[in-house]
Formats: structure tokens, C-alpha cells, sequence
């Protein structure tokens, strides 16, 4: 059996972060095809490691990883590094914060 | 039995085509509802009383939406007026509709519903430990909460159906929880809550949801017995199932559990159908109430004061060191503003390396750029002690003679000059909270009032 591996940006529509509220940030993928949904549900594709590692965070710091099949979707849920628009902060909307997922690839 | 709702733009002031509105009165609606603002630009504009929306995109959107709204006889609801519904904000919007009642000679009445809490009654709850930090351990004391100009509530549908029952043409709302806005007319009439919130829920972003998205746009909702369904008015964008469901996503930390005042909206069993024509059906939400009503709260302080330097940086050398020259550079000002009891401090933003991400960067110490955009960002307690932390940082930084430096003229591009630019005042977010209060209360905390604008025909 031959393995090959797929790109994220292959199969997603949109990949995209933002605020959730002014103390968290929303990572949304959403997939072109119901199969690729499916197939990522079935293998776990996202987990805490793997979102800690893109984003040099702790794993534990994930507060959350949702399939939302409605929208062949997927959310992952990050607490931001500063509140939106306190001092030091990079990112008022988060909207620019999504930049890491387009380098996933998977086994498949 | 059906309840049709206008939604013109997904923030008033954002525009909208005329064509899409005159295709939605069509339809005749029973309600045109619209969103005034978010929490999304950031603290400064709750704390500051200022808005975020410009005055003559909200002052042209709502002249068009008034002057088919009155004569027709169809209720507007406002909520989270002057973008973030504090009661200057308020104010702001009350007095645009005084103009334009008075200019197109357009009388009406208007319910006011203000969303902001009573100082002393908050500091009594505070005392009592009520108050829910959400998402972050906030630090909120009783002086945070003194320094902290307004905190407004979200007002569900209990707080809307007083104000609309009253019969006024034109309902304000403060700050509001967004589905509320569309969703208490149908729910007074005796539409099911769920679908309402939910059909509230999309179309407070108006055409965002539709295909391809557009935040100023219009879009149409009708509610039946036991769905709904969303109607395009532009001929450029459709619904679609994917695109709704999506929208559930958006902004949202769960998108199958969407909690509100008094309940939660469930999307678990929800059911989305494309009919043709760009329309979707929706159904199968539910609502789940809570055991307790909670309001969720915001609020925001100052911190101090803003000026930044903005410069160029193109030699290889400080780049591949830069880091380091900063700390250095940043240690030698402090001991000279130390001196000056000069307050504050100062944060580097590098575009082009770390600048949008920050700490959350992953190439940060994998690549070197071969130019950098630096922002230097001092924040202190007074403009002026800002100035001057940023003036000693950005000369120090200017002719700082870091190791290996070949170029000894200066180590900064200013695009300006001046080089220094004066941001004023900082907010954080100081609320961020839930708090418990009984149904009996809400009338007292919010009241409303009535209004007469325009002249008397």
C-alpha cells in the first residue's frame, strides 16, 4: 500500500482565523468535500499536540477542536496572547492569525 | 402564519445597494431590524464613548430605512446603537435621528431602552463576588470598575418586548444581544423562540451569510411555525446550505451551542435545505433555557496614553541581531526615563517578522527578512511622559552602535517627519463578565422611554 499525503489547502475553502470575543481566537476550516470532512473526522487529523506545535503553544492551552458537519467544518479554539486592543496586542480582529494551517499537510 | 424580516446591512452605517432594500420592501416586511455595532474594533470605542461607525454612512442608512419604514407603517429595531451601546453612543444615534426627523420632516416616537448599569448597584454585586469572569481571570476590582466610564449589559428579548409593546414606530437599544434584536417581535407574537433567535442570529451579519458574503448588503428572512427561510435581494449572492451553516461558525467559540440571556440556542439537530433561487430552508433548532438568567457584561478602562515611531530597518546585520540591539536599547532608555520618573512602557512590533503574530509566530527564529518595519509603541499614564518614552527609545535605537554595525550614519528609515506620532488614549477590556440577575429585575435595569421626534403634524 502506498501512502501519499495531502495538502490542507488542497482540500479546504476557507481557512481562516478570528475573534471570538475579545479574549479568544477561532480557527475555522472549512472543506470542500463532505469526504475530506470525514476522512479528517476519522483520523483525528486535529489534535492539541499538533495545533501547539503550529502556534509554539502548550497542547493544553487548546481549548478546543470542533467537527461542526453542518458546514464540513472544522474550529479550533486558541486563547489570544493579549486581549484584543490591550497594549502589546498584534491582531484587534484576529483575522490574521490563520497563516500556520496553510502548511498542514496529511498521511492519506 | 409567517413573520417576514428586512435585515438592511450587517453593521448600520456599513451601506447598502438601494436596489437590494426596494426589492425587500417588496416582500413586505413585518420588522426592519439591524445591528449597530460590535465589541470587534477593540476596547477604545465603549471606553472612549466614541463610535466606530462613521456618522454620515449611519446617518445616510438610517434616512433610507426611516423614510420607507414610517409611512409603511413597519416597526425598526436598533440595537447596539453608536456601535457600542453605551449611552453616549446612544445619545450619538438620537440625535442623527432628530436630524433626519426634523430635515425630511418625519415624525415619530421612538422607545429608548439603555443597557448601562448603575455604578453603585454594580459595586454592590462586586462586593457580593457575582460577578462571572468569561474567558480570561480578569483583575477587576472595585477600582478597576470605578475607572471604567460605562458597562452595559446585553439586553435579550425580555428587555425588548416592554419598549415594543409600548407602539412606538422606532425602538434603541443599547447594547444588545444580537439575535434579540430581530427575534422579540416574532417571539411577542407568538413565534417559536428558537428559530426566531436563530433566524436573528444570521441575520444580524445580513448578507455575510449569503454567497458570495457581503457585509453591506441586505438579506430577508421569514419565519414559519416550524422553520424558516432565508431569501437573497440581490441578484450577485445566493444562500446556500453551506453558506449558512458556516455562519454558525463565525465569531463563535461552539457553533452547535450559542448561549444568549436567560438560554442557549442548540444547532445539534438543525437541518438546512436548499429551495431553489438561492433560498435556504432552516429547521430543527432548539432552545434550551438556562436554569438561571445571566447578562453578559462589558465594559472598558484607560490605561494611559499612546505615541509610536514608525521605521524602516534594510541592514542584514541589525536584522539578524535585532532582538537583542532592542533589549539592550530598551535597558539604556529605561535607566534614562527611570531618572525622569518618566512612567510607561514600550512594546516593538516587527512587520515582516513578527509583527502580526507575535509570540504565536512559527517562523519568527526560522527565517531572517531582509527588511524590517518596526513600530515603536509606548504606552504611559500621561500623552506627554508617551512622547517622551518614545522620543528616548527611537534615538537611542536611531544611533545605537550595536556589535558588528558597518553602517554608523543611523540605523532607522523614517518615512515622516515628524517621526513621532501622538496615538492617544488606550482602553483593555476591564469587563468581560456574566452576571445573575431574576426576570423581575430587568425592567428597573433597563427601563425605557419614550421619545416624540419631528415635528408635530
Amino acid at each position: 500500500m502506498t501512502s501519499t499525503r495531502k495538502k490542507l489547502t488542497e482540500m479546504a475553502r476557507v481557512i481562516r482565523s478570528k475573534n471570538s470575543g475579545p479574549f479568544t481566537l477561532t480557527l475555522d476550516i472549512l472543506l470542500q468535500e463532505p469526504k475530506d470532512f470525514y476522512a479528517l473526522r476519522e483520523k483525528n487529523a486535529f489534535t492539541p499536540e499538533l495545533i501547539g506545535g503550529l502556534y509554539g503553544i502548550d497542547p493544553k492551552m487548546v481549548q478546543g477542536i470542533i467537527y461542526f458537519e453542518p458546514a464540513f467544518a472544522v474550529k479550533i479554539v486558541l486563547p489570544r496572547p493579549r486581549p484584543s486592543g490591550s497594549p502589546g496586542d498584534t491582531d484587534v480582529y484576529g483575522a490574521q492569525q490563520h497563516a500556520p494551517l496553510l502548511d498542514l499537510d496529511f498521511q492519506w | 402564519m409567517k413573520f417576514t424580516i428586512l435585515s438592511p446591512t450587517a453593521i448600520l452605517g456599513y451601506g447598502f445597494p438601494e436596489g437590494s432594500f426596494q426589492r425587500g420592501l417588496e416582500f413586505c416586511p413585518d420588522l426592519i431590524a439591524v445591528d449597530g455595532g460590535s465589541s470587534d474594533p477593540g476596547p477604545h470605542y465603549l471606553g472612549s464613548g466614541k463610535s466606530f461607525t462613521d456618522r454620515s454612512g449611519v446617518k445616510r442608512d438610517l434616512r433610507i430605512i426611516l423614510k420607507a419604514a414610517i409611512p409603511q407603517r413597519i416597526p425598526v429595531v436598533i440595537g447596539t446603537a453608536g456601535g457600542s451601546g453605551a449611552r453616549p453612543h446612544l445619545d450619538w444615534t438620537r440625535e442623527i435621528l432628530h436630524e433626519i426627523a426634523r430635515e425630511e420632516e418625519l415624525p415619530f416616537t421612538v422607545a429608548v431602552v439603555a443597557s448601562d448599569f448603575d455604578k453603585e448597584y454594580l459595586q454592590e454585586r462586586l462586593n457580593q463576588g457575582d460577578f462571572v469572569p468569561l474567558e480570561f481571570d480578569g483583575s477587576l476590582n472595585s477600582q478597576t470598575l470605578e475607572e471604567t466610564p460605562w458597562v452595559v449589559g446585553q439586553l435579550g428579548v425580555e428587555s425588548f418586548l416592554p419598549a415594543l409593546e409600548s407602539g412606538a414606530q422606532v425602538i434603541l437599544a443599547g447594547r444588545a444581544y444580537d439575535p434579540a434584536v430581530f427575534a422579540s417581535l416574532p417571539i411577542s407574537r407568538g413565534f417559536d423562540k428558537a428559530l426566531a433567535l436563530h433566524l436573528g442570529k444570521i441575520l444580524e451579519c445580513a448578507a455575510i451569510a449569503a454567497s458570495p458574503g457581503s457585509g453591506s448588503d441586505c438579506a430577508l428572512g421569514v419565519l414559519y411555525a416550524d422553520s424558516f427561510e432565508l431569501i437573497p435581494l440581490n441578484d450577485e449572492r445566493n444562500f446556500t446550505t453551506e453558506s449558512v451553516a458556516a455562519h454558525s461558525l463565525y465569531e463563535k467559540s461552539d457553533p452547535f451551542h450559542l448561549p444568549g440571556p436567560g438560554g442557549t440556542l442548540d444547532l445539534e439537530n438543525c437541518r438546512f435545505r436548499n429551495l431553489g433561487r438561492g433560498r435556504v430552508e432552516v429547521r430543527g433548532t432548539r432552545y434550551l433555557p438556562a436554569d438561571s438568567y445571566t447578562l453578559k457584561l462589558e465594559g472598558a478602562r484607560r490605561v494611559g496614553y499612546r505615541t509610536i515611531s514608525i521605521a524602516g530597518i534594510r541592514d542584514p546585520r541589525m536584522i539578524a541581531d535585532l532582538d537583542s540591539i532592542l533589549t539592550k536599547v530598551q535597558g539604556r532608555a529605561d535607566m534614562i526615563l527611570e531618572k525622569e520618573g518618566v512612567g510607561g512602557q514600550v512594546w516593538f512590533h516587527a512587520y515582516g517578522r513578527d509583527g502580526v503574530m507575535g509570540a504565536l509566530e512559527p517562523l519568527a527564529k526560522k527565517t531572517i527578512p531582509y527588511e524590517v518595519g518596526l513600530v515603536i509603541d509606548a504606552v504611559a499614564p500621561t500623552q506627554e511622559e508617551a512622547n517622551t518614552r518614545c522620543s528616548v527609545i527611537r534615538s537611542t535605537l536611531l544611533h545605537y552602535g550595536y556589535p558588528g554595525r558597518i553602517s554608523t550614519a543611523g540605523n532607522l528609515a523614517f518615512p515622516f517627519s515628524p517621526s513621532d506620532l501622538g496615538a492617544g488614549e488606550v482602553y483593555e477590556f476591564s469587563v468581560y463578565h456574566l452576571l445573575e440577575v431574576t426576570k423581575e429585575d430587568l425592567p428597573g435595569l433597563f427601563p425605557f422611554v419614550i421619545e416624540t421626534y419631528g415635528g408635530t403634524k
